[in-house]
């Protein structure tokens, strides 16, 4: 598309960082970008290295990868391990390590476990293996539950009876406010998701500014959108002003998609409380399948084990996604812990903090030829 | 995973099952537009695809504006910036 090109126009970026810069002036700032869409940007494109130095940002707990609780892999793997199951789920989940091992561990052991693209792909592999029963791995927050309750439906409108959805679907809104809660961190601000917020619109934020007086700008992902975000949260700051904006308006309306909202609420139900890696019990955080496609939930279905497991002793993961360290404060970042080996969940998902600063970590170079020495880099 | 990429709707291949042919960088395949069933949805139109599913219809010229605003803010500055550098104060 023609304009994705232009939201990376150097000049434009460099002009935005001077006005940051002015804005900034000789105070300190940090921001949390919820989403690890917007980590991953951030990283790629070096943006940290050419914001002026009284602005830091911090990562939060926005990468449905990076939460799963060792106990749910668990969970899995063993439902994958079961005779007559193939078991389907995002490439990103393959790799994430539970008690024994991952997913790719299972597939090797002997087990059938494939990788898709969209849980309508998993449906499809129900419908043509009727003697197998397929499973579909469903994780994400908003942004892609619509996408399994759509599958629901369409499940039963086939007629299917082969198909269960193992779900760990997770909501936006409660974490930020159990970050907002937490005294380790004094924020000044939110970048707000961006593709969840499609779906669930702008409204659920406006705790943010009214409860707890932090302004939050939803935000697109390309390199200008994160720096016109950091931009219009400064000037929020500057003018005295403090809501909910959105930067993002080519894509999220401030309503959200009300028909992805009706589908949710006909497939799920709020779960009373869910673990969140390193984050612990957060409640009514989580979606359930609810009693109407009960024969469609894997946990109605099969008697899993459920048990919970200990985060590993060495995995810091809770403090990156809280954005209390930094990827690289951790004590086994890039050493027992690395995207070939990962320890921790952070380091498996592109959108991790700690795989995307192991990826990018050397993008400041880049960064700083973009908005050229004059930026103040 | 939470990746969402624009697309172009090519083809609403059937509407009763809300499938769309839609051209990504180049790729064409048949996603699901059932959530944005109530949009009205048409050829040429384009829409963020997340795990094959349309998700969101992107406003060009919401685009457009949002890009025109940066681009005035920042040349605004840098007017201001090279005024600023060019004044010699006596
Ligand atoms: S380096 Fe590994 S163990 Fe440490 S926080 Fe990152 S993902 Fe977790």
């Amino acid at each position: 598309m023609k304009f994705v090109d232009e939201f990376r126009d150097p000049a434009a970026a460099r002009a935005l960082v001077k006005s940051i810069t002015r804005l900034t002036g000789d105070d300190e700032f940090k921001f949390m970008e919820v989403c690890g869409g917007h980590t991953h940007t951030i990283y790629r494109h070096g943006i940290e290295h050419i914001l002026p130095p009284g602005i830091e940002l911090v990562h939060g707990p926005g990468c449905p990868v990076c939460v799963i609780p060792m106990g749910r892999v668990d969970d899995a793997m063993w439902l994958a391990e079961q005779p007559g199951v193939i078991f389907t789920t995002f490439g990103d989940m393959m790799r994430v390590p539970g008690s024994s091992g991952s997913l790719l561990d299972a597939k090797a052991r002997g087990a059938d476990v494939r990788f898709v693209y969209s849980p309508l792909d998993s449906l499809k592999v129900a419908v043509d293996n009727p003697d197998k029963h397929v499973v579909f791995f469903a994780v994400g927050f908003e942004t892609t539950a619509p996408s399994t309750a759509v599958t629901l439906v369409r499940a039963r409108q086939l007629g299917v009876t082969n198909f269960t959805v193992f779900c760990n679907h997770v909501t936006i809104v409660p974490p930020i406010k159990a970050i907002l809660e937490s005294p380790d961190l004094r924020l000044s601000g939110f970048l707000g998701p961006g593709h969840v917020s499609t779906v669930v619109g702008t409204r659920p934020y406006r705790f943010v500014p009214e409860v707890y007086g932090k302004p939050l700008v939803v935000a697109g992902f390309e390199p200008l959108d994160i720096l016109a975000t950091v931009h219009m949260l400064l000037q929020q700051i500057r003018d005295g002003r403090c809501e909910v904006e959105n930067q993002y308006g080519r894509v999220v309306r401030e309503e959200g998609n009300l028909a992805a909202l009706k589908l949710l609420a006909e497939t799920f139900e709020l779960r009373p409380h869910f673990e969140w890696r390193g984050l612990g019990f957060i409640s009514q955080s989580a979606l359930k399948v609810n009693r109407n496609y009960a024969e469609f939930d894997a946990e109605e279905v099969f008697s899993m084990p459920g048990v919970r497991v200990a985060d590993p002793k060495a995995c810091q993961c809770g403090e990156v996604l809280k954005g209390v360290i930094k990827p690289w404060e951790c004590k086994v970042f890039g050493t027992a812990c690395t995207p070939e080996t990962p320890i921790g969940t952070c380091m498996v998902s592109p959108e991790g903090a700690c795989a995307a600063y192991y990826n990018f970590g050397r993008m400041h170079r880049e960064a700083a030829q973009m908005v050229g020495e004059s930026a103040g880099v | 995973m939470c990746l969402g990429i624009p697309g172009q709707v090519v083809a609403i291949t059937d509407a009763e099952q809300h499938l769309a042919k839609v051209a990504v960088n180049g790729v064409q395949r048949v996603i699901s537009v059932r959530l944005l069933a109530e949009q009205n949805l048409l050829e040429g139109d384009w829409v963020l695809v997340h795990v094959g599913f349309a998700m969101a219809k992107i406003d060009e010229r919401e685009a457009q504006l949002t890009l025109d605003q940066v681009k005035k803010m920042g040349e605004d500055y840098l007017n201001e910036i090279d005024a600023f550098n060019s004044s010699q104060i006596a």
